[in-house]
């Protein structure tokens, strides 16, 4: 069982200085995230969510409490690390796409090999595979201005995906998107979930968003207060 | 992320604001531009002088009466003519080191044939003039020792003199008149050139020194002597022979200071040639202050580029860029820039020296170091300049980063 953990947060805190105040967002959270679960945090804004997700990528680490990723602690590693450890082994899916602009989707979905020492033949192969993944085979040399919003999200989540990593993270992907483009977004994450078995966490305020994942998960003031 | 790599991200980042990119490199460009034209400028008269120093012998040396150098302390008629023939001849017999002698006296006259008439110069000097000043009689015939001894009354014309007096017409074997006296014109001399423009060699007439002391200016002293050494090697000996034997002709008491002076023309030619690497240096180092004017111009449009591209740094970091990729990425922007900025530049800068010297007639030379100089400094000031904000990218927080609007 405890081989199929892929990420344990053990009482993890954050306290954020602005300027004199010190801001707690998060007071002590635990909970281990088994492999190929897809699991939703939900919650208020300012509730935390948005931390939790930071730590969980790498972006930041706790104040206090320890994290460890496929049982390597990353909570202690410097920022070189960290940025190994995005660059191999999470990927990311941000609310406004955070595609780089003026480029096409095939270079967007390059990027991350860019930093991992992928030969450009491979790293071209890998990206047109990705892509092809999310369904968008023959739009691989439009730029990011000549893409819908649900398409650009798509050239995200193969920014995500081409990489192969293990965990996936979602910050409200869905919340630039209309009703029906955003269920087709969740649909891909739910397939990338079952049938490839990655990890999906998302971080969304929109119930019926965190109804397409398996566990929910609800932060209040920097705790969980609620599970199911 | 491999250098070839990163430096493909980079020109790409750079095509997607051609504009911007072309007006910040501008400023490079035209650094490297004035610094290669500056210096091709400053390196052409430099040549140009040494050229002409050299045309002139490298064994060549001058005795003067002493006045000339101790201007203010030791002026009067008295000093200038402590020279005499008699001391060229001398020097010809007891100096080994010495291989010829020209006593010299000169003067200004206006010279007369048929309806023309020209101001000019004489040079009154001995049958070894032409070789010691390496000098070429294109027609005619120099002037013999019997004539010197005898004075004879011909000459010998400059190529300017001719070209003004007689211009295509045949001088040789015509008389023209100086001082109302008639002249027979036996050579005319090859053309050598301004020399640099502080005097023009053609523009004189050559003739006997005993002519023109006795004839034309009514001394019987001369004012100078011009000595070839055996090689350039035995100047210093011959410079050293010529005062032993001055001071014991003119009677100068141990420790006195000579009445007579001796320049050696190759020192003079070196004083001259590093006057002008001085003035290469100058023009060189006032270009290079808009070289410098054109890093800053880099690092402020870098600035501008990080803080514009804070949301795309973000996303980079996110994806694994760590922070020495980051650095290397932008640090590449701006070296690929001044590159760029400087290849262009060294096109500008050959460019403007052709056309300096096609307008304004000055001789331009470009060389190969001032071109390698000028690139590499560009690269540096790309590196210098580029760093500053290629650092700050670095030092982003990936959160902020990609929260930034």
């Amino acid at each position: 069982m405890e081989n199929n953990i892929i990420i344990k947060l053990e009482n993890l805190t954050k306290i954020y200085k602005v300027g004199e105040t010190e801001v707690n967002a998060l007071k002590g959270v635990s909970r281990s995230i088994q492999k190929g679960e897809m699991l939703a945090i939900m919650g208020p804004s300012g509730s935390g969510k948005s931390t939790v997700m930071n730590i969980v990528g790498c972006l930041d680490r706790p104040t206090e409490g320890r994290y460890f990723l496929e049982g390597e602690e990353v909570s202690t590693l410097d920022k070189n690390r960290l940025a190994r450890i995005r660059n191999k082994k999470i990927g990311f899916v941000f609310q406004t796409f955070n595609l780089l602009p003026r480029t096409t989707a095939l270079e967007n979905t390059e990027l991350p090999l860019l930093y991992s020492s992928v030969p450009s033949k491979k790293a071209k192969d890998l990206a047109l595979k990705a892509l092809s993944a999310v369904g968008l085979e023959g739009r691989e040399l439009h730029r990011t201005s000549q893409l819908s919003g649900g398409e650009q999200q798509r050239v995200a989540i193969a920014r995500a995906l081409v990489n192969a990593p293990s965990l996936l993270l979602a910050d409200e992907p869905t919340g630039n998107l209309d009703t029906k483009t955003g269920n087709e977004i969740m649909e891909i994450f739910k397939k990338l979930n079952q049938e490839n078995n990655i990890t999906v966490i998302l971080v969304t305020h929109d119930p019926e968003v965190a109804q397409f994942a398996q566990h929910r998960i609800y932060l209040r003031d920097g705790v969980i207060v609620r599970e199911d | 992320m491999n250098i070839l790599r990163t430096v493909r991200v980079s020109m790409r980042a750079l095509g997607r604001n051609k504009m911007r990119s072309f007006l910040t490199a501008l400023g490079i460009i035209i650094g490297v531009g004035a610094v290669i034209a500056m210096i091709s400028i400053g390196e052409g008269a430099k040549n140009a002088v040494e050229e002409r120093f050299t045309s002139m012998g490298t064994n060549l040396l001058f005795v003067r009466p002493g006045s000339l150098s101790f201007r203010g302390r030791q002026s009067g008629a008295g000093s200038y003519n402590t020279l005499t023939p008699e001391d060229a001849q001398a020097l010809m017999e007891k100096c080994n080191a010495v291989q010829y002698v020209s006593p010299n006296v000169s003067g200004r006259v206006q010279t007369v044939y048929r309806n023309k008439n020209w101001n000019t110069s004489i040079q009154g000097v001995s049958e070894k003039f032409t070789d010691i000043r390496k000098w070429v009689v294109e027609e005619g015939v120099f002037f013999d020792e019997n004539m010197v001894k005898v004075g004879a009354k011909v000459c010998v014309l400059g190529s300017d003199v001719k070209q003004n007096l007689f211009e295509d017409e045949d001088a040789i074997g015509q008389i023209i008149r100086i001082k109302k006296i008639p002249f027979r014109v036996i050579g005319v001399l090859e053309a050598k050139g301004e020399s640099g423009g502080w005097f023009n060699q053609d523009d004189m007439i050559a003739m006997p020194y005993t002519t023109a002391q006795r004839r034309l200016l009514g001394i019987d002293y001369i004012q100078s002597i011009d000595v070839s050494a055996t090689s350039t090697e035995n100047t210093a000996k011959a410079v050293a022979q010529i005062e032993e034997v001055l001071r014991i002709r003119h009677k100068i008491a141990p420790g006195a200071e000579d009445d007579f002076n001796v320049r050696n023309w190759s020192e003079m030619a070196e004083s001259a040639s590093e006057s002008m690497r001085i003035l290469t240096y100058l023009l060189g180092g006032i270009a290079a202050v808009s070289l410098l004017v054109g890093g800053i111009g880099i690092m402020n449009i870098m600035l501008v580029s990080v803080t514009e591209r804070i949301r795309e740094i973000g996303i980079r970091m996110s994806v694994g860029a760590r922070e020495k990729d980051i650095l290397l990425q932008f640090l590449t922007e701006a070296v690929v820039l001044s590159v760029l900025g400087g290849v262009l530049g060294i096109g500008v800068g050959i460019a403007t020296s052709r056309l300096i010297s096609h307008f304004a007639g000055w001789t331009t030379l470009i060389s190969l170091g001032s071109i390698a100089l000028a690139f590499l400094f560009a690269g540096s000031v790309g590196i210098f300049f580029g760093f500053y904000p290629a650092s700050k990218a670095s030092k982003l927080d990936p959160i902020e980063a990609l929260r930034y609007e």
